[in-house]
C-alpha cells in the first residue's frame, strides 16, 4: 500500500509538486492521471525515493520514503520513463544485476530472472545483448528488472509511451495479472483510454496538486458527464482557473 | 551496516556487485577496450621508442654525411678549400655576391654558403684578419650543425696558420694558450637514458589514466544519458556505494592498462636496444614491476577524479571533454618538474604524480630515493584518493545527478 500526505517540492522558483496527498491499495490498479508538467514524474519521483520532497512524507506498506528510503525501496518495483538498459549485457544480465543489487542469492536470482522471462515472454530475446531491443523488448526487461525481487508495490511512469498495441495489451494483461495476485499497482499517465480501460482507483492531478480522486464512476458522476475523458477535461479546467484565480 | 540504513545491500556487497558489472560490461564494449588495453598501452611505448631511434639515428648519422658547401669565389682561397676537402666537405664553387648568396639560400639550392672577399689572400699575406662570410638559416638544426661543422674546420685552419706565424718568428705556439678547460662527462649510461627517457613516466602515468576514462564516463554520464541511473537509484542500495563501485572498476582498467604499458615498454626498449646507442636502461622484469607499482597509488586518485567530473557533466559528449582536460592535471607537475629542472625532495615528493614521477625517474637511473621519500609519496598520493573518493560519495547523493 502507498500512502502519500502533502508531499511538495520545489526546483528552484517553480513549485513541481504542491501538497499531493493520494493512496494507492494493494490489489488495486491506481492511475496517476494528469496533464503534462502537472506533476506526475516528480510525485512518482518523491515515492520512488530519487527525490526527496520539501515537506510531507509518503508510507511504502507503512515504511517511510524520507525516513528510510533503503527500506522502502525493498517494497518497491519501479519502473521509471525511459527505461534505460545496459547495451552490452544481455536480457538477462539486466534483470540478474538487479537481483544481485536487491541482495538475492545467486541461485534465487536465477530461478526468478527464468520465471519472469516466462511470465513476460521474453524467451526470444532474453540472452541477446539489450543493444538495438525494440521499444517493447525494452520495457519488458525493465519490467523484469523491476519484479526480480518480488515487491509488493509498483511504480510505473508513463509505462506504455512508444508501445505500439499489441505491446499495451500484453502490458496491461500483465497488471491485470498482478493486480490478482494482491500487488498494489500505480501507474502515471496521460492517456485517458488507458486509464478508463485498466484502473481501479484515479488520481486526477494538475498544477502539481490533486484536484480528484476516487473510482472512474466517482469521477464521472462528480463531473456530471458520462464520459471520463469529459469528466478529465473538466476537473482539470476547474483546477487551472482556480490557480490562475488565486495567482491574480 | 546498522541504523535507518540496516537494510540496504551490505556495503562490500553492494559495491563489489556494482564493480563486477561495470567491469564486465566494459570488457564488452569496444571502444573501452580500445582504447584502455589495446590503443593506449601501445601507443606511449611506440611513441618514445621510434621518437629516440629517430633522434639517435639523426645524431649518429650527422657527422658521418658529408657536408655540402657552396662557396663562392672559391679561387680567393685555394689552400682553404683544399683543407676543407680534407676534412670531407664538399665543396660547390659558384660565382656569387652576397645577394646571390642570400638568394641561394631562400630557394634552398644550398644551407651553406661561404663566401671569400677577393682581398682574402692578400690581407692573410699582410698578417691581417680576414673575413670570410658564412650564410645560412640557423633557425634550421640540420645548417646550424652544418654551420657549427665549417666553424670548427676553419677555426682549426686558423690556428694552424697562426702557430705558424709564430714559429716563423720564433716563438713558442704554446703561449698563446694560456688555459685549457677539459670538461669531463660523468654522466653515467644509465643516466643519459634517464634524460632521453624522461617522457616515459608521462607516457606510463597518462596511458594509466587513460585506461579509466570511458569505463568513468560512461559508468556514470553514460548511465544517465541511457536512462539507466534512474532505475538504478532506486535499488536498497546506498548512492556511496554504487560509486564507489563504478570507481573501483574504473581503477581496475587502469591498473591493467599499467601493466600492459610497462610490460609494452620493457618490450619495445628492449628491441630498440638502447646499449647501441652507448645508453643501458635497466628495464628488466622487476624494474617494471616496481614501476608498475610506483605508479599503482595513484590509481584512486586518477579513478575518482575522472568518476567524479564525468558524473557531474550535462552529457556524454561534455564528460568527454571534460575528463579529458582532467587527464591533463596530473600530468601538469611534471612538465613544470621538467622545465624547472626539478630535483625531489621531501616537500616535492608529497605532490602526487610528481612524486611518482620521480619515483619512476630513480627507478630507471638506479638511483634508489631514500624511503621516507617512497612512504611519503605513497602515502600523500592515498590520502588524495582517499579524499576523492568521500567527495565522489557525497556529490553522488546530491538529487542534482539526475539532470
Amino acid at each position: 500500500m502507498i500512502e502519500a500526505e502533502g508531499l511538495a517540492k520545489r526546483f528552484g522558483t517553480v513549485a513541481a509538486v504542491s501538497g499531493v496527498s493520494l493512496r494507492a491499495l494493494d490489489g488495486r490498479i491506481t492511475g496517476l492521471l494528469g496533464p503534462n508538467g502537472a506533476g506526475k514524474s516528480t510525485t512518482l519521483r518523491i515515492l520512488y525515493t530519487v527525490l526527496r520532497p520539501d515537506s510531507g512524507d509518503a508510507l511504502i506498506d507503512g515504511i517511510s520514503v524520507t525516513r528510510d528510503a533503503l527500506a522502502a525501496r525493498r517494497h518497491m518495483g519501479v519502473l521509471p520513463s525511459g527505461a534505460g538498459l545496459y547495451p552490452n549485457l544481455t536480457a538477462r544480465e539486466n534483470v540478474l544485476y538487479f537481483g544481485a543489487l536487491h541482495g538475492l542469492a545467486r541461485a534465487d536470482r536465477r530461478s526468478r530472472t527464468a520465471e519472469l522471462i516466462q511470465l513476460l515472454e521474453m524467451e526470444d530475446f532474453a540472452d541477446r545483448p539489450a543493444r538495438g531491443f525494440s521499444q517493447g523488448q525494452r520495457i519488458k526487461t525493465a519490467l523484469a528488472r523491476a519484479l526480480i525481487h518480488r515487491p509488493r508495490n509498483i511504480l510505473l511512469d508513463e509505462p506504455t509511451n512508444g508501445l505500439d498495441v499489441m505491446a499495451v495489451r500484453s502490458l496491461r494483461s500483465l497488471l491485470q495479472k498482478l493486480r490478482a495476485e494482491g500487488h498494489c499497482i500505480l501507474f502515471s499517465s496521460h492517456v485517458m483510454q488507458e486509464i478508463g480501460a485498466l484502473c481501479d482507483d484515479v488520481v486526477v492531478i494538475a498544477q502539481g496538486r490533486v484536484v480528484a480522486q476516487g473510482r472512474p464512476e466517482e469521477l464521472r458522476e462528480r463531473a456530471r458527464t458520462e464520459s471520463l475523458e469529459e469528466a478529465f477535461v473538466r476537473l482539470v479546467g476547474a483546477a487551472a482557473l482556480e490557480a490562475e484565480g488565486v495567482s491574480r | 551496516m546498522g541504523g535507518a540504513e540496516g537494510t540496504g545491500t551490505g556495503a562490500r556487497s553492494a559495491i563489489w556487485r556494482v564493480f563486477s558489472k561495470e567491469f564486465l560490461e566494459n570488457l564488452r564494449d569496444r571502444r573501452t577496450l580500445i582504447s584502455a588495453l589495446i590503443f593506449g598501452p601501445l601507443l606511449g611505448p611506440l611513441l618514445l621508442t621510434s621518437a629516440l631511434s629517430l633522434t639517435f639515428r639523426g645524431a649518429g648519422a650527422q657527422s658521418d654525411r658529408p657536408l655540402r658547401l657552396t662557396v663562392a669565389h672559391p679561387e680567393h682561397a685555394p689552400e682553404l678549400m683544399a683543407y676543407l676537402r680534407q676534412y670531407g666537405v664538399r665543396i660547390r664553387g659558384v660565382d656569387e655576391d652576397q645577394a646571390a648568396a642570400r638568394r641561394e639560400l631562400a630557394a634552398h639550392r644550398s644551407e651553406l654558403v661561404l663566401l671569400v672577399p677577393a682581398d682574402f689572400g692578400s690581407r692573410l699575406q699582410a698578417g691581417r684578419p680576414s673575413p670570410l662570410l658564412l650564410f645560412a638559416d640557423e633557425s634550421n638544426t640540420e645548417s646550424a650543425r652544418g654551420v657549427q661543422r665549417i666553424a670548427a674546420i676553419i677555426g682549426q685552419y686558423g690556428t694552424a696558420i697562426a702557430r705558424l706565424r709564430l714559429i716563423a718568428r720564433g716563438l713558442d705556439p704554446l703561449l698563446t694558450v694560456p688555459i685549457v678547460l677539459q670538461p669531463i662527462d660523468i654522466s653515467t649510461p644509465a643516466g643519459r637514458s634517464a634524460l632521453a627517457l624522461g617522457t616515459l613516466s608521462y607516457l606510463v602515468l597518462l596511458t594509466m589514466l587513460m585506461g579509466g576514462m570511458y569505463l568513468a564516463i560512461d559508468a556514470t554520464a553514460g548511465e544517465r544519458e541511457r536512462g539507466s541511473l534512474e532505475p538504478l537509484l532506486t535499488l536498497p542500495v546506498r548512492r556511496e556505494h554504487l560509486i564507489q563501485g563504478k570507481i573501483l572498476a574504473a581503477c581496475a582498467y587502469m591498473t591493467l592498462s599499467l601493466v600492459l604499458t610497462v610490460t609494452a615498454f620493457a618490450v619495445a626498449l628492449r628491441l630498440v636496444g638502447l646499449e647501441r646507442f652507448g645508453m643501458s636502461v635497466d628495464f628488466s622484469p622487476r624494474v617494471g614491476a616496481q614501476i608498475a607499482l610506483a605508479c599503482l597509488p595513484l590509481v584512486p586518485a586518477g579513478a575518482a577524479l575522472m568518476t567524479l567530473v564525468a558524473a557531474f557533466t550535462r552529457s556524454y559528449r561534455e564528460a568527454q571533454t571534460y575528463v579529458a582536460l582532467v587527464l591533463l592535471i596530473p600530468t601538469l607537475p611534471l612538465a613544470f618538474a621538467a622545465a624547472l629542472g626539478l630535483q625531489p625532495r621531501a616537500a616535492l615528493m608529497a605532490i602526487p604524480s610528481l612524486g611518482q614521477h620521480f619515483l619512476i625517474l630513480s627507478l630507471i637511473r638506479m638511483q634508489p630515493l631514500p624511503a621516507s621519500y617512497v612512504a611519503l609519496s605513497v602515502c600523500s598520493t592515498l590520502a588524495l584518493g582517499a579524499v576523492l573518493v568521500f567527495i565522489a560519495g557525497r556529490l553522488y547523493r546530491r538529487e542534482a545527478l539526475l539532470g
